[in-house]
């Protein structure tokens, strides 16, 4: 039996993908910040088979609250064997350009807190030479865009971050996970306009599902981010800082 | 994300906004800005899920599970929920739902909105007879634990209210034990409506499921009708293969009217009567043999941009023979084929909604590519033949009739129409509505 830990688990992906987990009998133990909604999620995985469900309501930007929601966890479950760090927020670029409270905001959002929460997943991993660590990194994080670039600072920040991890731990058999979705369409994304590169978050969560399965280190989702990624990232500066992305 | 169109494709709302709902809510005062209509997964063929100059609700995102209980197979799920899903989660653990459309890709909501049935509605009755409870979320802010016993007359007007009433956020329902996945498949094939009647009367009373398919395309002004009944039980035994499942095909957007015609139908109905040209037994697992088409996704788009029109109808046993004869006859003598030919029956079980379909008789399903005035002219007759003889036309399939044969076929609609909340309406609703 799989015991995850997962955070922003109300998440439209995060959700997708502990359903999978729950078909197979896991045991979870879920953070997000609102209650009701992590008990509608709770549920769900319930009925579908999960084995154990507990949750915690938590602003993961209070740092200091990590090692105690971890205690919390390995009690509950047991000790854990899988986290999946799937919490974060898209801030519009135009606000973080005009207001450094926004960009600090951001950042430690979608990048400190995940270093905070590694950092002690990872000297739990360690020493028990066991565990996998998934992260939902982004697309965005490949390249810096003028549309995008303190979402994609911090994404970009993050996935060097799990580089670094992966290399560390990969002697101690611990399995680090990059997720790199491209356009998902869920609540974070409301707003935004839908072309045909958008997937449902069910096609991320299954992704995911499998990637954790087969121990793989990177995956774009769905994979012909992969090219796109490359083309993009293989401009020359001069160019790219004058196109429009 | 696709536009919000119905599965005929025919109307087309162009001035229709959605609204998502990711969370089951509390109050829909802060989106009134329009009518609202719940939409699910638009498998209505008509325009009973658009609401043209107004906001759809897309409950596709409500899909959790609430509770389930191993001892009773009491379901509790949001509205969103699928019958695929519930499917794929409950058969492993030996739960079926009591009740089947022809496609999986419905959701919990629009299962109760529409009142749908299935091959065994002589068994089982209509899937609102399996509804336990659910909860009404009226533009008003007031929210309704709805059931039987518990404000009846608005259960009685949602339970096939079209979504009309009100927003259902959940449901609890109830499903049924199932010995294995798979049925005990028997197909017979008939030459003519005539055959159908007699072998339905000779096998109904042993089958849970049956239906008949048939060849609905004219040639040389005359409709064959010759076709299959296919008769299935749930088998006990456990089988250790598993029956192949296949891969799901997608049909991309732009197809072309001409791929469906005439001759294309005749060739394909002519291979599909080799088939199954004799008697046979086989057993079959239970997605191909409910949901034949749910492996070609998006097949509405093989009709092309023109899309198409379904007519539904009962009718009463004793005049069903004539009045189907009748319309095959109106049909051949237009030049007007259907590329997709099927016969049910109802049998006497009450349907618990106001605006319920099913009723005691023979039902007849019949799509035709839309040709324009010709097709409306043809499934206006055909009206008239199925009015005279107290039938009716099911409304989720619905896209033209007219607000006398509304009322014809649905006596309990002013009833009906005082639960209707008064923010909520659809492209359907606005056409066949009498004004009072």
């Amino acid at each position: 039996m799989r015991r995850i830990l997962i955070t922003g688990a109300a998440s439209a992906i995060a959700s997708a993908a502990a359903r999978l987990f729950a078909a197979e009998g896991a045991a979870f133990f879920l953070v997000d910040r609102t209650a009701d909604r992590l008990q509608a999620v709770a549920n769900d995985l319930r009925v579908r088979g999960a084995q154990y469900v507990a949750t915690a309501t938590a602003d993961l930007n209070n740092f200091e609250e990590h090692k105690e929601l971890i205690r919390q966890a390995e009690q509950q479950l047991g000790g854990i064997d899988t986290v999946l760090i799937a919490h974060g927020t898209l801030p519009k670029q135009k606000m973080a350009e005009a207001s450094w409270e926004v960009t600090e905001r951001e950042l430690a959002t979608n990048f400190l807190s995940v270093v905070s929460l590694l950092t002690l997943v990872a000297n739990h991993f360690e020493p028990a030479r066991t565990g996998t660590i998934a992260v939902i990194s982004s697309v965005a994080g490949d390249r810096g865009r003028q549309s995008n670039y303190v979402y994609g600072t911090a994404k970009g920040a993050l996935t060097i971050f799990l580089q670094g991890l992966r290399n560390r731990l990969a002697k101690a058999n611990v399995h680090v996970l990059t997720i790199k979705p491209g356009f998902v369409d869920s609540p974070m994304t409301a707003e935004f306009k839908k072309g045909l590169l958008w997937v449902k978050p069910h096609v991320v969560g299954k992704a995911i599902h499998r990637a954790i399965g087969s121990r793989r280190e990177v995956v774009y989702v769905p994979w012909f981010w992969w090219g796109i990624m490359l083309v993009i990232t293989a401009i020359p500066e001069r160019i790219f800082k004058k196109m429009k992305l | 994300m696709a536009r919000h169109e119905s599965w005929g494709r025919y109307p087309v709302a162009t001035h229709q906004k959605a609204r998502v709902l990711h969370w089951r809510p509390n109050d829909l005062r802060p989106l009134l800005q329009g009518s609202l209509l719940p939409y699910g997964l638009g498998r209505s063929q008509g325009d009973s899920c658009l609401n043209e100059n107004g906001y759809l609700l897309d409950t596709s995102s409500l899909d959790r599970f609430i509770s389930f209980d191993e001892a009773t197979g009491v379901l509790c799920g949001e509205a969103g929920v699928t019958l695929k899903d519930i499917l794929d989660t409950f058969v492993p653990r030996g739960w079926f739902l009591p009740v089947v459309p022809g496609t999986q890709f419905v959701t919990l909501g629009g299962a109760i909105a529409n009142d749908i049935h299935g091959k065994n509605h002589r068994r089982a009755g209509s899937f609102g007879g399996h509804v336990l409870r659910f909860e009404l979320l009226r533009s008003d802010g007031q929210r309704y634990l709805c059931a039987p016993t518990s404000n009846a007359p608005l259960f009685a007007a949602t339970i096939g209210g079209l979504g009309l009433t009100g927003l259902i956020t959940w449901a609890a329902i109830q499903l049924k034990p199932l010995p294995t996945p798979y049925l005990e498949v028997t197909t017979i094939p008939f030459s003519n409506l005539e055959e159908f009647f007699s072998l339905i009367g000779e096998y109904q009373d042993s089958h849970e499921y049956l239906i008949g398919q048939f060849d609905g395309v004219v040639w040389r002004r005359h409709v064959r009708s010759r076709g299959v009944l296919m008769l299935g039980n749930h088998s006990q035994h456990k089988v250790a293969k598993h029956a192949a499942r296949g891969r799901a095909i997608s049909i991309p957007l732009i197809m072309p009217n001409w791929l469906l015609n005439d001759y294309s139908l005749k060739v394909f109905n002519w291979l599909y009567q080799q088939r199954q040209g004799r008697k046979k037994k086989y057993l079959a697992h239970y997605q191909p043999y409910f949901f034949p088409l749910d492996s070609l996704q998006h097949w509405n788009r093989l009709y092309g941009k023109r899309g198409f029109l379904q007519y539904q109808c009962v009718v009463p046993h004793e005049a069903a023979t004539a009045v189907m004869q009748t319309m095959l006859q109106v049909m051949a003598a237009k030049g007007l084929s259907s590329y997709l030919a099927s016969l049910k029956t109802f049998g006497e079980s009450n349907s618990p909604g106001l605006l319920s379909f099913p009723r005691p008789g023979i039902v007849l399903a019949l799509d035709f590519p839309f040709r324009g005035i010709r097709t409306l002219k043809l499934l206006e007759k055909f009206d008239q033949l199925v009015g005279n003889a107290s039938g009716a036309v099911y409304p989720a399939k619905d896209a033209r009739m007219s607000t006398k044969s509304f009322c014809t076929y649905y006596p309990r609609w002013q009833e009906f129409s005082r639960h209707v909340d008064p923010n909520f309406s659809s492209s359907w609703w606005r056409r066949v509505r009498p004004l009072e």
